[in-house]
Order: C-alpha cells, then structure tokens, then sequence
C-alpha cells in the first residue's frame, strides 16, 4: 500500500469511525430513554393504585 | 409517512447513495492528473465541508424561525441542526488535515486563512453548547441560543468565500465560474457522494431531532408526575 492510499484509506476510515461513535452514543441515549419512561410508567401506576 | 418510516428511508438511501459514490469514486472517476490517487479524498471531504456549512445554515434559518414565532419547535430543530453542524464540522478539518498533509507535507496551516476561518466558525458553534448549558431550560435559554446561533450566520459566508478570496492560497478551488475543474465521471462521482453525505445528514439529523423531542416530552411527563 503507498502512502498515499494509506491516507486516503485514514480519511475515510475516520469518517466512519465518527459515524459509528456518534450511532454508539445515540444507542446508549435510547437505553437512557427507555429506561426513564419505564419509572415514570411506574410512577404513574402507583399514583393510579395509591 | 411515521417519523420511523421516513428515518429507516432516510438511512436506507443514504447507504446505497454513499455505497455507490464511493465505488464510483474509487473504481470509475479517473485519478487526477496532479494530485494522483491522494485526490480520492476529495470525494468525502467537499461533501463533508458543504453539509457542515448547510446545518450551521439551517441552524440560523430555524433560530430566526424561533425567534420570530416563538415557538418551541424551532429551537430545539435549531439545537439539533449546530449540534450536527459541529460533528460534520469536525469531520471536515479531520478529513482536510489529512489531505493537507499529503498534498502540502503539513497536518495544519496558521498562515492560511481559510483553514483558520474554517476553525473559528467550528469554534464559534462549540461554544454554542457552552451558552445553551450555563443557562436554565426555558424561554431565556430558547432565546439566547437563537440570538448566538443567527449571529454565526456572518461567518458563514466569510468562511466560504475565503476559499475563493485568500491569496497565494493552498487549498484548491474545483468550482470556477466556467464549472467544475474536473473530468464529468469526477463531477458525476462527486455528485453522487454530496447526495449520500446529505441523505446520511438527514438521517443522523431527523433521528436525534426524534431523540431530542422523546427527551422533551419525558422532562414535561416528569414535572407532570413530581
């Protein structure tokens, strides 16, 4: 591989790491989420119940 | 159509649009005569750089929506679009710095005021997330963060043209007013890419304005229940 195919094999690499990263972040703000409206549906069941 | 229907479209034509550039980049367009195979980048960094400019562009427009409406949709479309504006942005000098050291033998240039113009607009829209956080949630952060994002609109055109306007510059200039200075399967190629990174673009942008609105809704549903 020349080096310059190693920059430009960098260059897209990199675009598709940053894409990755943000799609793992964004992953991890769903768990976040879901896992609140799960306590609040709680919440508001044992509002309804008590 | 439902908000996961156009999301899932949205993705689905932005991997067969940057699938297909990139192949057609790769194995079709001709390498350039100047610069060789190194000029591959460009298929990924111009589309990347427009799409930066574009979310900082629409940003201001729905700043100035909110500010003119007050409505609260804007601001958090607004928010959505610097946010990514800046992540686009940050890709731009990434993809630029790499190009630039194979082309120029540097990672960066202080002397060239394009690249430094370029990094005061990311800059100017980092602090963006600084303002909106050191201020509480309501109609005074709504406010503030538009006034800041339609000012960035300035540099918008500054940075742009700066490209067109620096002297004794390094970085090319493709788009002369006698069209594209590259062969038509470059053009076509690159075409191609610029419609995959927008298509990718508003993909990334329409699942965390999605992201961003479920957030909302669930603060307001808390308040509800406290």
């Amino acid at each position: 591989m020349s080096t310059a195919e190693k920059y430009v094999t960098a260059a897209y690499l990199v675009v598709l790491a940053v894409v990755l990263t943000y799609v793992v972040v964004y992953s991890t703000k769903l768990a976040r989420l879901e896992r609140e409206l799960a306590e609040l549906a709680e919440q508001a069941r044992a509002r309804d119940d008590g | 159509m439902s908000t996961w229907s156009r999301n899932s479209a949205l993705s689905a034509s932005a991997l067969l649009l940057l699938v297909g550039g990139i192949a057609l980049a790769f194995y079709w367009a001709p390498e350039d005569a100047d610069q060789g195979f190194s000029q591959k980048i460009f298929y990924i960094h111009v589309p990347v750089a427009l799409t930066a400019y574009a979310f900082f562009a629409w940003g201001a427009w729905k700043a100035l929506r909110h500010l003119w409406t007050r409505g609260e949709r804007y601001d958090l479309e607004s928010y959505t679009a610097i946010h990514m504006g800046v992540i686009f942005g940050l890709l731009t000098l990434a993809t630029g710095s790499i190009w630039a050291k194979i082309s120029w033998g540097i990672w960066w240039s202080w002397g060239q005021r394009q690249l430094v113009l370029f990094l005061i607009l990311f800059l100017f829209y980092c602090a963006y997330f600084m303002l909106r956080f050191s201020t509480d949630v309501g109609p005074a952060r709504a406010n503030l963060s538009a006034v800041y994002a339609v000012f960035g609109i300035v540099l918008l055109p500054v940075s742009f043209l700066a490209i067109r306007l620096a002297e004794g510059f390094l970085h090319p200039v493709l788009f002369e007013r006698d069209g594209p200075q590259m062969t038509g399967e470059m053009f076509v190629a690159f075409c191609v890419c610029l419609a995959g990174v927008l298509a990718l673009a508003a993909a990334l942008y329409a699942n965390e304005l999605t992201g961003k609105r479920i957030d909302a809704r669930l603060r307001e549903l808390r308040e509800a229940l406290a």
